[in-house]
């Protein structure tokens, strides 16, 4: 990496999404009117490609080691009415209500994981049970606890300063969060062992548990990971809107998968970046919520996003393959 | 160096009602090939499980420099320097060579937390140990397995296994899947470590791969020791014959012999 070189950078598993980014934005500003000033300052597609990236980044690092997790859908709002219920309805002090909000992720992400590595079930559908049975159960007792589908929650200030504030009028507080953990995710994934392993153990299981790699281990502590990731997202929505409800979520397992695919995670795992993710997840955020700055209908836009998505897909396998037959030139 | 590296002492395997290892007795020393010759269903996969303790033997012993042994996990054999080498190299595609090299026991360099993992001398140690070995064609590091020809993988993880301390190095069908050239390459890599001290057990069902490189050659038919022979003591046609069950190779020629006959 002593020399730059525009090849390399195509070989990278980002080289993809970056280019759907630059793809998407250009569109939109040639066709679309944006004025590219107002639009990327804007708190609208930031807002909602952090709450989305929260979740994308343990979804695609649950992918790179060949396993889904779809369970989010649910988890989104499980995290929600649990921190609404414990503190908003029976009054109990903000800690114990962040606690048993995490703490449910906690949960689930360990019966997703168990049954995962104990069973010779495919994670889509375990995460597809508990993702149905999580959505039962929050209804339910949502409604047997409270008799309400909805629940208020007042978060004291300094639960609202570190989760649920809006920074300058508009910009959510979760969007520092995300930003850290891009940076956490990045550094632990490329550059220490652990990252190794995930690859490894992605690329082929049985050889990464030959070499002494404890995939069992790894493989539970991802999908607590994302389950603990999705809870924390709602939590958060529940402290910045003062309420929350049982519905929702469900966008999220389409939109993160989305994100991550776009963002050059191979779906069989094995191949992928932190930083892919970070540009699938903003690539998906503009065309979501940049179509509302054009002049173009916003009935489009899932019609962008499936072009795009398909584009995307075409450009990571081709610069895969690009990077598989590469071998540098012969000296003479 | 009187006792064998690995000595297996009639041992029987059977899953269930199933028998499929009857009373194999083989021992294989440093510096020494061995190979291992079966039709397919032999048992010569169950052979390579047990001796990489993957399975536990349901009966005999087996014995490392003379002491009894007993592996629970694959993790205990290789901790003992037994080391297994499959077919398509038991690699992963989409990493790098260095990366790939050092799966599992990454060099990193820094402190506390913020140890990582050290690229630049995992490249270089991976290049340089597989060039040791002859295939000097491998020279960057960050290079993806999955670019490499067949007989550069299987080297690739050859010259892992012996960075890693391999004593008995356990190569299953390495030759299958390749071409002649490619096939030739695994071969010298074969002798190289042999020549270095490694107790080799190469199994392959092609007779002229494991007569290149062979020392001693054991056939298995049906899980039991058909033959166990020294190098030169049977021909090439013999050898066959015995892999495809004694007489039903005579038989076929014959048989083809009669055919054409009536047909003249």
């Amino acid at each position: 990496m002593t020399s730059f070189s525009f090849g390399a950078l195509l070989r990278r598993p980002e080289a993809g999404a970056a280019l759907s980014l630059i793809a998407v934005a250009a569109f939109f500003v040639l066709f679309g009117g944006v004025k590219l000033g107002n639009f990327l300052g804007a708190a609208s597609w930031l807002n909602f490609a952090a709450n989305l990236g929260i979740v994308a980044l343990p979804v695609g690092l649950l992918m790179i080691a060949g396993e889904l997790d779809i369970s989010i859908g649910a988890m989104i709002p499980a995290g929600s009415m649990s921190i609404a219920v414990v503190s908003g309805y029976y009054g109990q002090p903000i800690l114990v209500g962040i606690a048993v909000s995490l703490g449910l992720g906690v949960v689930v992400g360990l019966v997703n994981g168990y049954l995962t590595i104990k069973t010779s079930v495919p994670s889509l559908i375990i995460t597809l049970a508990t993702l149905v049975a999580m959505q039962g159960l929050v209804l339910s007792a949502s409604v047997l606890l409270t008799g309400n589908a909805s629940v208020a929650l007042a978060a004291p200030d300094w639960a609202k300063a570190v989760f649920g504030t809006l920074l300058g009028g508009s910009y959510q507080i979760i969007i520092l969060w995300w930003v850290a953990m891009v940076g956490g995710y990045a550094f632990v994934i490329h550059m220490t062992p652990v990252g190794n392993w995930l690859f490894a153990m992605g690329g082929d299981k049985t050889s990464a548990r030959n070499a002494g790699i404890q995939t069992d281990r790894m493989t539970v502590w991802l999908f607590v990971l994302s389950a603990t990731s999705a809870s924390f997202v709602g939590m958060c929505g529940a402290i910045l809107f003062n309420s929350a409800q049982v519905s929702g979520g469900m966008n999220y397992i389409f939109n993160a998968i989305v994100s991550v695919v776009v963002g050059g995670v191979l779906l069989t795992g094995g191949f992928g970046s932190v930083i892919g993710i970070l540009f699938g997840t903003l690539t998906f955020a503009v065309v979501n919520q940049g179509i509302y700055f054009t002049n173009i209908d916003r009935n489009w836009s899932s019609l962008i996003i499936g072009v795009m998505l398909l584009l995307a897909v075409l450009m990571n396998n081709s610069f895969r393959n690009m990077a598989l037959s590469y071998s540098p030139k012969k000296k003479k | 160096m009187t006792h064998p590296v690995l000595e297996l002492r009639n041992v029987n395997k059977s899953f269930g009602p199933i028998d499929v290892l009857h009373d194999i007795s083989l021992s294989v020393k440093a510096g020494e090939v061995i190979c291992l010759l079966g039709d397919n269903g032999a048992g010569k996969s169950t052979l390579i499980k047990t001796l990489a303790g993957v399975h536990k033997p349901t009966s005999g012993e087996m014995l490392m420099d003379g002491a009894p042994v007993s592996f629970a996990r694959p993790k205990d054999a290789a901790d003992r320097g037994i080391a297994t080498v499959h077919q398509f190299g038991g690699t992963f595609p989409l990493m790098t060579i260095g990366r790939s090299f050092f799966v599992g026991v990454e060099p990193t360099k820094g402190f506390g937390p913020f140890k990582i993992f050290d690229r630049k001398t995992a490249n270089a140690v991976a290049v340089k140990a597989v060039q040791e070995f002859g295939i000097t064609r491998i020279d960057d590091g960050d290079r993806l397995i999955g670019g490499l020809s067949g007989g550069e993988r299987q080297s690739l993880a050859i010259a892992r296994a012996l960075h890693f301390g391999a004593r008995v190095l356990i190569l299953d069908e390495p030759t299958a899947a390749l071409g002649v050239k490619q096939a030739s390459h695994v071969l010298r890599v074969v002798m190289e470590a042999k020549k270095r001290g490694v107790a080799v057990i190469f199994i392959t069902h092609q007779v002229t791969h494991a007569m290149a490189v062979g020392d001693h050659f054991a056939v298995l038919i049906r899980g039991a020791l058909a033959a166990s022979f020294a190098k030169g003591e049977k021909s090439r046609d013999e050898i066959t014959d015995l892999m495809a069950g004694g007489e039903a190779l005579a038989d076929l020629d014959a048989h083809l012999d009669d055919a054409a006959a009536t047909v003249s």
